[in-house]
């Protein structure tokens, strides 16, 4: 493999676990900090007849699941046309 | 109609339909036998792997937990959900990029052993063949109780569609069935959901619903309806309720995620797309068509618990002089006290039904005490299936439940059967003892291994071993502490060698199998349990069944240790870890 091409992988992979650490976070949050760590003090807010912390857990956090899947997947679809590794 | 003629006729409308599909999607070769010939739709493979996921427990047991434990009950909406993130991002792309057919393979190719493989391949035939054993149950007991069928004939049934579908055609023959059976799981779950959810709030989604106001009642909500009658009964709120410390939350909340996604049955079901952006996309499908019922099942418990309680005290909870009168009870009820999954009990003269929380009376029960009847039993899983009739819900709906729940058991049983079957024939057969092996007798040996596969698991289902439950969590705790740290470990640290996958692996399994073991028995038996399985005899407050996120913890920590007192993995494999972050395959060989 010459030096370039190495470069560029290097750099590719680099980009999608920087990626991959922003979502992550996302996921931490969504799933843990919000419904878990801080629900009692979100309970203090309602959404409609849900007490908040209650519905990140039982609703909120699923929506923020799939919303973070299929952002990852847009996002590394660009990256790779971006460092031409994309599929036919 | 006749409600037994009826489950009848759903019941068998939709194994013809099983049935049918199994003789189109035949398999060929071991690709397709394996993988599906890697050539289905992203969006049909989520479908497929909603159904292939969410088993008999999710379908029938889920709600009903999430009814009695409340806010504490969310640990297994997000645990079950969030693991998918965990496996789009981390897992399923670059598995499908190695594009072999096990999840083992990739374990003995990566980490350039032999014996990393075997110890996956065991690691695997643990967790899935103790999952399969309660799905076949499930089989079972749908048919005894829906259709009052012996549970061995129930079971020889459920063996004989798996078998014709799982045998012939392998993961294709599969995959199109759970499509199918996923339509009519999922039917059967929303449409008792939409018509409680109306009846009760006016609203047609659920996922409103429960957030929705009480018809006929201005401006009060449902969740604090519930909350207050639950204090009234004794019980906590059903909105904060604590039945973990928070600690254990997030362990156990932790250890379903990563266990999700270190599930072989589920992983595997990402190799059958054509590329690897397909796979990324095909887990978001795969969440979609999941969250679908996992929304719906915290409303469907919550309703279901409300109108219970209501059903119980028809002029408000504390008016005793208006509770339910026993002998005027539904028929459901009476219908569920015939299986014993529900029981009364009198205490006294008094012809009413006082329930309320006997550990935490409330003042009102000191009027009523040692008087009428007390609801003695409640199963969890009566719920999802009673729902219609507690609704008063018509007969079609009664039936489509009961195909529901037998699509839900088959299906993953199914997606089981076939990770047990190619971990045998292809990785221990192809790949160890007999790596000459012609295709032709690899694919017979794979559709004996099933029908194998298929005879223990309807043997076990016959005579369960009586810890069940406990297995499941089981299975997960290990699919936490082995499968999933050695394979992310393999894709994103490099230099992670195969001394250190093999440590890992062992560590992560025995670190599981002894703390359960510490308080659920030596192999489950009764009386070996060394320490008390309740908060204050866990170590550290760590239940057994969170233990998988620390087990999972020790397996990374001792893999590394390991790994950097060893020589670092020879050249082709670290280009072999380079060929896998990258989608395309001309560009990993240049």
């Amino acid at each position: 493999m010459n030096t370039k091409l190495q470069e560029q992988r290097t750099a590719y992979w680099k980009a999608n676990v920087r990626i991959l650490v922003g979502c992550m976070t996302v996921w931490f949050i969504a799933g843990y900090i919000l419904p878990i760590f801080l629900a009692p003090v979100l309970n203090m807010v309602s959404l409609g007849g849900y007490p908040l912390g209650f519905w990140m857990a039982q609703q909120g956090a699923i929506y923020v699941f799939l919303m973070l899947i299929f952002f990852y997947a847009w996002r590394m679809n660009k990256l790779d046309r971006q460092f031409d590794v994309h599929e036919e | 109609m006749d409600l037994k003629l009826m489950i009848w006729l759903v019941v068998g409308a939709t194994f013809a339909l099983y049935i049918g599909i199994a003789i189109w999607a035949r398999a060929g070769s071991t690709g397709e036998f394996y993988v599906a010939g890697k050539g289905v739709n992203p969006v049909a493979n989520g479908m497929a792997t909603a159904a292939d996921w969410m088993s008999a427990a999710s379908f029938i047991s889920m709600a009903g937990l999430i009814a009695f434990l409340g806010y504490s009950g969310s640990v297994y909406l997000m645990g079950w959900t969030g693991g998918y993130v965990l496996m789009a991002l981390l897992l399923a792309p670059y598995l499908r990029k190695f594009g072999k057919f096990t999840v083992p393979q990739f374990v003995g190719d990566r980490f350039y052993s032999n014996t990393a493989r075997i110890v996956a391949v065991i690691c695997l035939l643990v967790i899935s063949i103790t999952y399969v054993i309660g799905q076949m149950r499930g089989v079972g007991i749908a048919f005894s109780r829906f259709l009052e069928v012996d549970l061995l004939w129930g079971l020889i049934a459920g063996m004989t569609v798996v078998f014709i579908y799982a045998v012939l055609g392998g993961m294709k023959g599969i995959t199109y069935t759970q499509i199918a059976q996923y339509v009519v799981m999922i039917f059967a779950y929303t449409v008792p959901a939409v018509f409680i959810s109306l009846q009760l709030t006016g609203h047609f989604l659920p996922q409103t619903g429960l957030g929705g106001t009480l018809s006929g009642q201005d401006g009060v909500y449902l969740l604090t309806a519930l909350d207050n009658v639950l204090v009234d009964l004794g019980f906590t709120q059903y909105t904060t309720s604590e039945a973990f410390s928070t600690l254990n939350m997030f362990l156990l909340t932790m250890a379903l995620m990563i266990g999700t996604a270190g599930l072989p049955h589920v992983i595997i079901r990402f190799f059958t797309v054509p590329r690897v952006r397909d796979a990324r996309k095909s887990a978001g499908w795969a969440l979609v068509f999941i969250a679908i019922l996992y929304t719906t099942a915290p409303a469907v418990g919550a309703m279901a618990m409300y109108n219970i309680i209501n059903t119980l005290h028809p002029g408000g909870v504390g008016n005793t002089a208006e509770a339910m009168v026993y002998d005027e009870r539904p028929d459901w009820m009476r219908t569920w006290e015939d299986t014993g999954l529900m029981e009364f009990q009198q205490q006294g003269e008094g012809e009413r039904v006082h329930y309320y929380n006997p550990a935490n009376p409330p003042a009102w029960a000191d009027d009523v005490e040692g008087q009428g009847y007390r609801l003695e039993r409640f199963d969890r899983d009566i719920l999802v299936l009673a729902n219609p009739e507690i609704a008063g819900l018509p007969n079609w709906v009664i039936a489509l439940v009961a195909a529901g729940g037998i699509a839900a058991a088959l299906s993953t049983a199914a997606g089981l059967l076939l990770a047990i079957s190619s971990a045998i024939s292809h990785d221990l057969l192809k790949g160890v003892f007999m790596p000459n092996i012609s295709e032709k007798r690899e694919l017979l040996a794979g559709r004996l291994a099933m029908v194998g596969a298929i005879l223990l698991a309807g043997y076990l289902g016959l005579n369960p071993p009586g810890f069940a439950a406990e297995v499941v969590a089981l299975a997960f705790g290990l699919a936490a502490a082995t499968l999933f740290p050695v394979l992310m470990m393999g894709i994103f640290y490099k230099r992670m060698n195969k001394q250190g996958a093999i440590t890992g692996m062992l560590v992560g399994l025995f670190a599981t199998l002894t703390y359960i073991f510490l308080f659920k028995g030596f192999l489950f038996l009764p009386g070996t349990a060394l320490l008390p399985d309740n908060p204050d005899g866990w170590i550290f407050g760590i239940s057994p069944q969170g233990f998988g996120t620390i087990g999972a913890i020790l397996n990374v920590i001792a893999a590394v240790i390991v790994s950097k007192l060893t020589a670092p993995p020879p050249k082709e494999i670290q280009d072999l870890v380079e060929s896998v972050r990258v989608p395309r395959a001309d560009a990993a060989s240049s």
